[in-house]
């Protein structure tokens, strides 16, 4: 199978992480957009790990998901803290950290 | 003894100005014993100089070194010599007789301690300026009898006029004083000391060149002090002060003090023919000037002024003469220093009986009402005009005559001034104490207080005798040759020709100012329809003017003009920076929206970016 197509893949689906994030309001989903944009990446490293033969790619995949999953324990934190005193998880309505 | 001279008038000055209110009821009495005593001492001074033999009449005191860096060296030092012992009698002992005079005119001012603590301030200033044995020194003296003389002007300073008078007093001996402080640097440069030993002493090696820009530089210090054109302004003005005043620091002591700068630096002016010729020039015009201003003031005090001017004039264009004209200048100031004095005090004296008007169209026939003042004030005029044997006639006739030895037109200049300065004291004494009385409704003249005629009566008798007694008893020739140095001048017109020629001159201004002013009645209102001369002459010889228009105005345009670019270019410059970036920063504040989405936007596009230039650079 042509690598190349994990490039492919991996390019799909960061473009539809980054379109989630960019478009949607609610926060949970944001948060799951931000995760697919960082697999995408996770798989463009692995795929050229195995393309190169090398071990840097993995190295690199590895670290990803440990900042991944500590990112996930902040970030629900702050959504679940915004939305008891809000009573909203839309992120256009947490706008008062402005000029 | 000689630091005691100037140390007692300023003790007095101290207690008096710090002493405050405490010392109000008794202040003028300590004013009085400190400046008579200072006479006193210099009495003491002036007959031990007088029991020495010649060459050890000069004596000095170095009281501390004052300055002293490297090889700038000034003394704290004095010299007392036949030419400051002159000077200080005539400063002590008019002084005193001013002090006492000033106890009665100024009985009723509140602010009379403080009065006389300045005069005191401006005597110690004074005798400061002729002891100091260096020029340094002497530009101390110069700055602060500027100061005494400012403080005094302006004495009455709730006038706004004598405020205003103050100042330009003080603005316009500001200019000359840069002439002084400019020869001391030249003198510096020149001859690396400043001691009036030194100074003599290294000016046969000096470049001729040198020595005349030193002498203009002298002579624009004496212009200002002596009121002498072209800063002749600030005199008239003076007037503003109270009189006694007017008498001691405008006639008699400070505006004498360029003469007496000119006379002390004689041998820089010995050495350059330039500078002679242009302090004759100076002293000529000033002579002339003056005495044309004093022939239309209907105010005694500025006509009296314009006379100032006008002998001052004289006593410059003697000592530009050289060594035939340095004694004489210096016997003139001497006589001129009595019956100057004695007329101003006569004038204050007038105004005193007069609700201090000063307008001589009020005034006419006092000579009934104020007898001692008509008696004094007219041995003042017959001393200033020449008569014979009046003091006057020895100082002037000699001038005139020492000018016809160097130049024709000099000498004539000096002859058509005798005349003028009798035309206009003519006028002045016919104005006021003969013809009809012209005063005004609530006036009843009465005679000033014992107080007041004393000094007087003494500056009389010195216009009366006071020439007569330093030429033939002083031998003022030969007391002052050791320091200034004397020829005789070498004359084609003799004096048996000249003094009858002078006297004629004399009597046809008096004759005719008399038939004038003394046999036709003067108008109580100054006639408006007068010829251009006279309307020159009331004009300061459109002196004021003159300065307003090629110093004020373009000084003041100029000021304007820098202050608008000022506020303009450079504050709009630094401030249109500061704008700019405070409105680019309002701008792009607007940016933190707080909206998380369009961050991300951001920041999607900036690596968009990025990635699109890296792909781009390796390609």
């Amino acid at each position: 199978m042509n690598p190349n197509n994990y490039l492919v893949l991996a390019a799909i689906l960061f473009t539809i992480g980054a379109y989630g994030v960019l478009v949607r309001r609610n926060a949970i989903i944001v948060f799951l957009s931000v995760e697919l944009m960082l697999n995408a990446a996770n798989l463009a490293f692995v795929a050229a790990a195995r393309n190169t033969g090398t071990l840097d790619g993995l190295v690199a995949a590895f670290f990803v998901m440990v900042v991944a999953a500590a990112e996930v324990v902040v970030g629900l934190a702050i959504i679940v803290t915004i939305f008891r005193t809000r009573r909203s998880a839309s992120i256009d309505e947490a706008s008062l950290m402005k000029y | 003894m000689i630091a005691a001279l100037i140390g007692l008038p300023l003790f007095g000055a101290v207690v008096l100005l710090l002493g405050g209110r405490r010392t109000n009821a008794w202040g003028h009495l300590l004013a009085v014993a400190m400046s008579a005593s200072s006479f006193f001492v210099a009495a003491i001074l002036f007959v031990q100089m007088i029991g020495k033999p010649e060459e050890e009449r000069e004596i000095g005191q170095h009281l501390f070194d004052w300055i002293a860096v490297g090889a700038f060296q000034i003394p704290f030092g004095f010299l007392l010599d036949q030419l400051s012992i002159v000077f200080v009698l005539l400063i002590t002992g008019v002084g005193t007789l001013i002090h006492i005079y000033s106890i009665g005119y100024m009985e009723h001012e509140p602010n009379r301690r403080q009065f006389f603590g300045y005069l005191n301030l401006f005597i110690a200033a004074m005798l400061l300026l002729v002891l100091a044995d260096n020029y340094f020194l002497l530009y101390l003296g110069w700055e602060s009898v500027g100061l005494a003389s400012y403080l005094l002007i302006s004495f009455y300073q709730q006038k706004p006029s004598a405020a205003a008078a103050g100042k330009k007093a003080f603005i316009v001996n500001r200019v000359g004083d840069v002439g002084l402080a400019l020869a001391i640097l030249l003198m510096f440069v020149t001859f690396g000391t400043l001691s009036f030993e030194g100074v003599a002493a290294g000016a046969g090696i000096a470049s001729p060149s040198t020595l005349t820009w030193i002498g203009l530089a002298l002579l624009l210090a004496a212009c200002g002090k002596s009121a002498q054109f072209p800063l002749q302004s600030w005199l008239l003005d003076a007037m503003e002060g109270p009189t006694p005043v007017s008498a001691l620091i405008h006639a008699a002591t400070m505006v004498t003090a360029g003469v007496y700068l000119i006379v002390r630096a004689h041998a820089i002016f010995d050495l350059s023919e330039t500078a002679r010729t242009a302090v004759v020039a100076v002293g000529a015009i000033t002579l002339l000037l003056g005495a044309f201003i004093g022939t239309a003031k209907d105010d005694i005090k500025k006509g009296l002024a314009g006379s100032t001017m006008s002998q001052i004039g004289y006593m410059i264009l003697a000592a530009g003469l050289g060594p035939v004209g340095y004694v004489f200048a210096i016997f003139h100031l001497l006589t001129h220093g009595m019956f100057k004095a004695g007329l101003f005090l006569g004038a204050g004296s007038v105004m005193h009986g007069m609700h201090d008007d000063v307008n001589m169209r009020h005034y006419g026939a006092l000579r009934t009402m104020m007898k001692v003042t008509y008696a004094t004030f007219g041995l003042g005029f017959l001393a200033i005009i020449g008569i014979p044997p009046f003091a006057g006639f020895w100082s002037k006739d000699e001038i005139i005559h020492a000018a016809f030895g160097q130049n024709m037109f000099i000498g004539l200049a000096t002859l058509l001034g005798a005349g003028v300065t009798a035309f206009y004291m003519t006028r002045m004494m016919a104005m006021t104490f003969f013809g009809e009385a012209r005063w005004e409704p609530d006036v009843k003249p009465h005679e000033s207080s014992a107080v007041m005629t004393i000094p007087m009566i003494v500056l009389a008798l010195g216009s009366a005798f006071g020439g007569m007694a330093m030429l033939f008893i002083g031998d003022i020739e030969h007391w002052l040759e050791p320091v200034t140095g004397f020829a005789y001048p070498q004359n084609s017109v003799s004096n048996a020709v000249l003094i009858p020629i002078t006297l004629s001159v004399i009597l046809v201004g008096a004759g005719y100012a008399w038939l004038r002013y003394g046999r036709r009645p003067i108008p109580v209102v100054a006639p408006a329809n007068v010829s251009l001369l006279t309307r020159t002459a009331r004009a300061d010889a459109y002196g004021d003017a003159i300065n307003e228009s090629l110093f004020m105005r373009p000084g003041q345009y100029l000021t304007r003009s820098l202050t608008w670019f000022d506020t303009k270019a450079i504050d709009g410059f630094v401030g249109g920076i500061a704008a700019a970036i405070g409105g680019l920063s309002a701008r792009s504040r607007r940016l933190q929206n707080g909206l998380v989405r369009s961050y991300a936007l951001t920041m999607l596009g900036g690596a968009a970016l990025i990635a699109l230039v890296l792909l781009l650079v390796r390609l």
